[in-house]
């Protein structure tokens, strides 16, 4: 788990549920990171965890599919499942950018 | 259908892993493939949640096995509540760590999918639900909805494969349920069955607006199973699953007797009554005391402090009751006493194959030595008269082998169908009683004949069959030049028998008389001769000795008359001496 000390009143909290370091969850995660900075920046915060290390935290989300991206912040949670690499899916899913 | 008794191999067989429900472990010869995932398909409705639920409950409860059960379909809360009602405790069963349910919830709108992935979360999931507990059993109910939530049927496909094979590397023994697919497929996705070791498919058909659940086991790999199609009973204990009966001849049979409770038709049964574990049908027209006879029947059990059953199907037991008491049988108390147990339902309350696991659980339960059907007849509405026949071969076969006497009573209507159920029954049963209407002189009465009763001395008479208040009786019937009587023909003809006799006996008496005074009158007859005879003696011998007399005093005479002329008259020689 890791995240921005500063970023605790962040609009937007997101969180990537990655099974270890497998080529999927890299390019997730690097996606994920590029779009934030495009569009949110400042105003997020990105908290991974990898379900092999807390295989516990993934009934809280209803995690099946890996790697999953959760939008717990703002309301409604929303649920992107994928590598991400499509990123006009990603900002519409995110609801950063009206569909 | 019969399942052969499991042989000792010498080499090792598959391992099984019991189930816990009822009949299914015999079906399947010891339950599903350890270690191996079972597909358990069939339409919506059929029994599917509850049969892997139970899986898991009694593997947690009778087998010491944990068990997981992931649901895709319901949430936890809601599946504890549905299986409450079986009394299935699964909010105890998971703070003792017995079970666990994991419930996973897809919702399409909630989830964008972009680019690859996996399911490895839900592994991850699973994995970490069986460690947790330790689980040697594993339930996936529903996993198709996977494809309803995610739209990549490639992944999906993929990663349905691996989990198979993933469950199988755990050695847990999974059941995975399906919906059926459209015409024949056993599932929507036509995946499961090939990955599964053993398919078990449910049916729920609706033949005659009865509907019927059906189990067929459609693959096990390794290990011979049964192959038909078994009913099974949805029911407060959960599922029961008809016990297969072997349809080989070679029962135990009894040389016990059982009375019947009437005196007068055990003297027409060789004295005794029926056999033990004996099978009989008392038929006849409506109105004829075939529920009297088998109310008898009960109450003589009961009385014996032996169990009984009396399944009713068209009156409820507080009617039959009230009407035994009338002709004096009293079932209240061996109702209150527990030694006889009333089972009221509709016939067409479920299908003929429901009834068949519901006596079977009744009995099996209850462990009567004497049951009572009243009557089968109404059978034929939920059947056609071969699986009617069907039905009753196994029931009467089940109860053999249980030695437990039965008792069917059926109504005979003058139709073709009715006539043929009675025929068809009769054929099975040891013992075959008819009571008849008899209608003569503007009366019914009922006539009682014993049409058969195997391996036993029995009366070819006909009976009177006698209902009053103080119970059931035979009488015989008069049997007599004007044909059989019955009733208040019967009766005339006994007065007018008593009515000639006191005429007869009677004129005999007359008759005495008669001859009593014939015989004075000649016995006067003979006095008055015997005197006449002895004045005509007496005259006679008169006479003689007149005779006497006269030739006595006639030769005096002459030799007074010989001695004076001597002395007188010498010469006067007597002129007319000899």
């Amino acid at each position: 788990m890791e995240f921005d000390e500063t970023a605790i009143d962040k609009k937007w909290e997101l969180r990537l549920y990655v099974a270890g370091k497998t080529p999927k969850s890299v390019t997730a995660l690097s996606n994920l990171k590029k779009y934030c900075e495009e569009h949110l920046k400042g105003q997020y915060r990105i908290q991974v965890i990898d379900l092999l290390e807390q295989p516990q935290l993934a009934e809280g989300d209803q995690i099946l599919a890996i790697p999953t991206l959760v939008r717990k912040v703002p309301e409604p949670i929303r649920k992107i499942i994928g590598d991400l690499s499509n990123e006009e899916k990603v900002l519409v899913g995110l609801n950063i950018r009206p569909a | 259908m019969s399942i052969t008794k499991p042989k000792k191999p010498a080499y090792p067989t598959l391992p099984k892993t019991p189930t816990g429900i009822t009949g299914l472990d015999e079906i399947t010869e010891g339950g599903l493939p350890t270690g191996r995932p079972t597909l358990i398909c069939g339409q919506a409705g059929c029994g599917k949640t509850l049969m892997s639920i139970e899986f898991i409950v009694r593997g947690a409860i009778e087998f010491n096995e944990p068990g997981v059960f992931v649901a895709f379909e319901e949430k936890s809360d809601e599946l504890a509540m549905n299986v409450a009602s079986l009394g299935f405790d699964l909010k105890k069963l998971q703070e003792d760590k017995k079970i666990r349910i994991d419930h996973v919830h897809i919702d399409r709108s909630e989830i964008e999918e972009t680019g690859e992935y996996d399911l490895e979360g839900l592994f991850i999931r699973l994995g970490y639900a069986i460690d947790s507990i330790g689980a040697k059993r594993v339930v996936l109910d529903t996993l198709e909805n996977l494809f309803s939530g995610l739209s990549n049927q490639a992944v999906l496909r993929a990663e349905i494969r691996r989990l198979f094979h993933w469950l199988k590397e755990k050695g847990v023994t999974a059941i995975i349920t399906g919906e059926r697919g459209d015409g024949n497929a056993l599932t929507r996705q036509g995946l499961e069955e090939y990955v599964s070791d053993c398919v078990i498919l449910l049916d729920h058909r609706v033949i005659n607006q009865i509907s019927t659940r059906r189990l067929r086991i459609i693959k096990y790999r390794g290990t011979v199973h049964g192959t038909n199609e078994y009913p099974f009973l949805i029911d407060e204990d959960g599922i029961s699953v008809l016990p297969v009966t072997s349809l080989k001849l070679a029962k135990q049979v009894s040389t016990d007797r059982v009375p019947t409770g009437i005196p007068a038709l055990d003297e027409m049964l060789g004295g005794k009554g029926f056999y033990r574990g004996g099978s009989t049908l008392v038929s006849g027209t409506a109105g004829t005391g075939k529920t009297s006879i088998a109310a008898y029947f009960a109450n003589e059990t009961a009385n014996r402090g032996e169990k009984c059953v009396y399944f009713a199907m068209e009156e409820s037991p507080n009617q039959i009751m009230r009407n035994m008491r009338s002709i004096g049988v009293e079932l209240k108390k061996h109702v209150d006493s527990g030694l006889l147990l009333f089972n009221a339902s509709r016939p067409n309350m479920y299908g003929l194959e429901m009834h068949l696991v519901a006596i079977h659980k009744i009995i099996k339960k209850f462990k009567p030595s004497v049951i009572i059907i009243d009557p089968i007849t109404n059978f034929i509405n939920i059947g056609s008269i071969s699986e009617v026949k069907n039905m009753l071969v196994r029931l009467i076969d089940f109860l053999q082998e249980e030695q437990i006497s039965v008792m069917f009573t059926a109504l005979s209507l003058n139709t073709i169908v009715n006539e043929q159920t009675d025929e068809g029954v009769s054929s099975l049963v040891d013992s075959w009683l008819l009571v008849r209407d008899i209608e003569y002189n503007g009366e019914r009465n009922r006539g009682l004949y014993v049409m058969k009763a195997r391996g036993m001395k029995h009366s070819n008479q006909v009976r009177e069959f006698v209902i009053s208040d103080e119970g059931l009786n035979l009488i015989e019937v008069y049997v007599g030049p004007e044909g059989v009587l019955t009733g208040s023909a019967r009766k005339q003809q006994v007065l007018l028998e008593q009515t000639g006799k006191a005429i007869h006996t009677h004129s005999i008496g007359r008759k005495d008389r008669e001859i009593a005074r014939k015989r004075k009158v000649l016995e006067a007859k003979i006095s008055s001769l015997n005197s006449e005879y002895e004045s005509v003696e007496e005259e006679l011998n008169k006479v003689y000795l007149e005779d006497e007399l006269k030739k006595e005093i006639l030769e005096k005479n002459r030799e007074e008359i010989t001695r004076i002329r001597r002395g007188a008259e010498d010469t006067n020689k007597p002129a007319g001496g000899k």
